[in-house]
């Protein structure tokens, strides 16, 4: 594995790969990730006017709710699932085909890095682009959560912007971000291994995606804990 | 010219090569044939370091590979072509870019240079106007002439070919088998296929080792092979009935 981290041979190859790769690790997860952002915004909204019926619980909470559940929770840490499933079975299972098909020998045998110039770029790229889908997602989610409020009249539009803006703490997005470069790193560097040791034939590429997005969620959900506890207390 | 000294592989302790000598000599076409099974791919595969060795040499024109770290196997490595057992083509690039793949990686060669290079070895290997066809779209005897132009896209020295006919036509096979004798003398490399065709033998073999259960248990020319006494190799090549039947013709 340390073979990834060294210098590509030619900067200009990487750059090439890279941007391919936030094509197609990136920009392609822009519409799920946006899709699922807008309902989980109303869901939470809803959720939370359904559950703070008690008029002592001014309105504006409810924004306020579905705001920090975004920043704090949804648009890193689910965001993350879901592309463990979308980014990690597309990794291990292009390198994985590229392994049982004899591929990556045949890098190997030109005298090129083949850890290096497949598995870096994934990196790069998803670490790069993951923040802004982030932010996005945050974007997309309040918006749902405005739409769900006010269509179905559990507070006024006035109110979910009060709401979304009281006692607002900046640092919250700082963190979102954190986390979700440290997620996207794990679903790479994880689904590439299991992707790059794959070995027999079809089955053993269809094997090690589903290996590589059950142990990317695991550690994200492991790393959700440690990281919220050292970034947060 | 390549040599092996006492070359062993083991799997979970189980010894798949067992001490192998050999001289793979350069401008020929060094055949290694063997049943299924009897490590071929995987004497192969140690020979340009896909796998280590556990024990020997392995000598490329006096330098000894196996003990190189790896940023200098990676230098050799760069005057190695290979040919595998499916092709090994890249799926998503064409033809074209794939030829001039390896152009991209190790040369600083201008894009036309890369182009006109690529094509002069595809042309070399009679695939026109195939260039921007993705492997898929491709059959599979073009698919071995246009991975044979991507290992010889940048020159290389030594030649290695897993079952370079296996899945193909007679016809075509003889013509692939003879596509790689012609360029190990054009190039003057050193060559080393690995077949389980006798007529591989007939046609390129210019030298034979008959690998049996991980050992080097027969070497010798082409003409000799059809003159040994060894009885393993006699079943090895006399194991179908047309070719008793020519044999005993031939009494
Ligand atoms: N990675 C591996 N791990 C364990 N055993 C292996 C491995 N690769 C090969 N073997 C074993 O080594 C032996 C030789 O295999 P090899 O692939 O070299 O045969 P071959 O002569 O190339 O056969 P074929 O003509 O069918 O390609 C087989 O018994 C195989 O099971
Ligand atoms: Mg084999």
């Amino acid at each position: 594995m340390k073979r990834v981290f060294t210098k590509p041979e030619k900067l200009k190859i990487f750059y090439k790969e890279t941007i391919h790769e936030i094509d197609k690790l990136g920009l392609s997860s822009i519409s799920i990730v946006a899709i699922i952002s807008v309902f989980m915004g109303a869901v939470i909204t809803i959720q939370t006017a359904y559950n703070t019926e008690n008029p002592i619980y001014p309105a504006y909470l409810i924004g306020l709710t579905a705001r920090d559940t975004l920043l704090l929770e949804f648009s890193s840490t689910i965001v993350a699932l879901i592309l463990a499933g979308k980014m990690g079975s597309n990794i291990s299972s292009e390198i994985g085909s590229m392994r049982v098909t004899e591929q990556i020998d045949a890098l190997e045998i030109m005298g090129i890095n083949s850890a290096n110039y497949l598995i870096l770029p994934k990196i790069t790229a998803a670490v790069l682009f993951a923040p802004f889908l982030t932010l996005m997602s945050m974007v997309i989610g309040l918006f749902g959560g405005w739409i769900a409020g006010i269509s179905t009249g559990v507070m006024t539009s006035q109110q979910y912007i009060y709401g979304i803006q009281y006692a607002f703490i900046p640092y919250y997005i700082t963190y979102a971000l954190i986390k979700i470069v440290i997620f996207v790193f794990l679903i790479t560097t994880i689904s590439s291994y299991h992707g790059y040791y794959s070995y027999g034939g079809a089955l053993d590429v269809g094997r090690s995606s589903t290996k590589a997005v059950v142990h990317s969620s695991i550690f994200i959900l492991l790393f959700n804990v440690i990281l919220t506890q050292l970034l947060l207390s | 010219m390549i040599e092996l000294q006492n070359i062993s592989k083991s799997f979970d302790g189980i010894e798949v090569i067992k001490d192998i000598n050999i001289v793979f000599e350069k401008g020929k076409t060094n055949l290694i044939i063997g049943q299924s099974g009897s490590g071929k791919t995987v004497l192969l595969k140690s020979i340009v370091g896909l796998l280590d060795i556990d024990k020997g040499n392995i000598l490329y024109d006096d330098i000894v590979f196996n003990t190189l770290n790896f940023e200098d196997k990676k230098q050799l490595r760069q005057k190695m072509g290979m040919l595998f057992q499916g092709g090994a083509l890249f799926d998503s690039n064409t033809v074209e870019e794939n030829v001039m793949f390896p152009l991209d990686m190790l040369t600083n060669m201008s894009f036309d240079e890369k182009r006109d290079r690529a094509n002069e070895c595809l042309k070399r290997v009679n695939i026109i106007n195939a260039n921007h066809l993705y492997p898929d779209e491709i059959s599979g005897g073009m698919k071995k002439r246009v991975a044979i132009a991507r290992a010889i896209a940048l020159n290389p020295k030594y030649l290695f070919c897993d079952e370079p006919n296996s899945g193909l036509d007679p016809k075509t096979a003889i013509l692939i088998d003879n596509l790689i004798k012609e360029i190990t003398i054009e190039y003057d490399m050193t060559t080393v296929v690995n077949t389980h065709d006798m007529n591989s033998v007939m046609e390129i073999g210019d030298k034979v080792m008959f690998i049996h259960n991980g050992e080097n248990w027969w070497e010798g020319t082409r003409d000799e092979i059809f003159n040994t006494e060894n009885e393993e190799l006699n079943s090895f090549i006399f194991a179908s009935k047309l070719s008793r039947k020519i044999r005993d013709l031939e009494k």
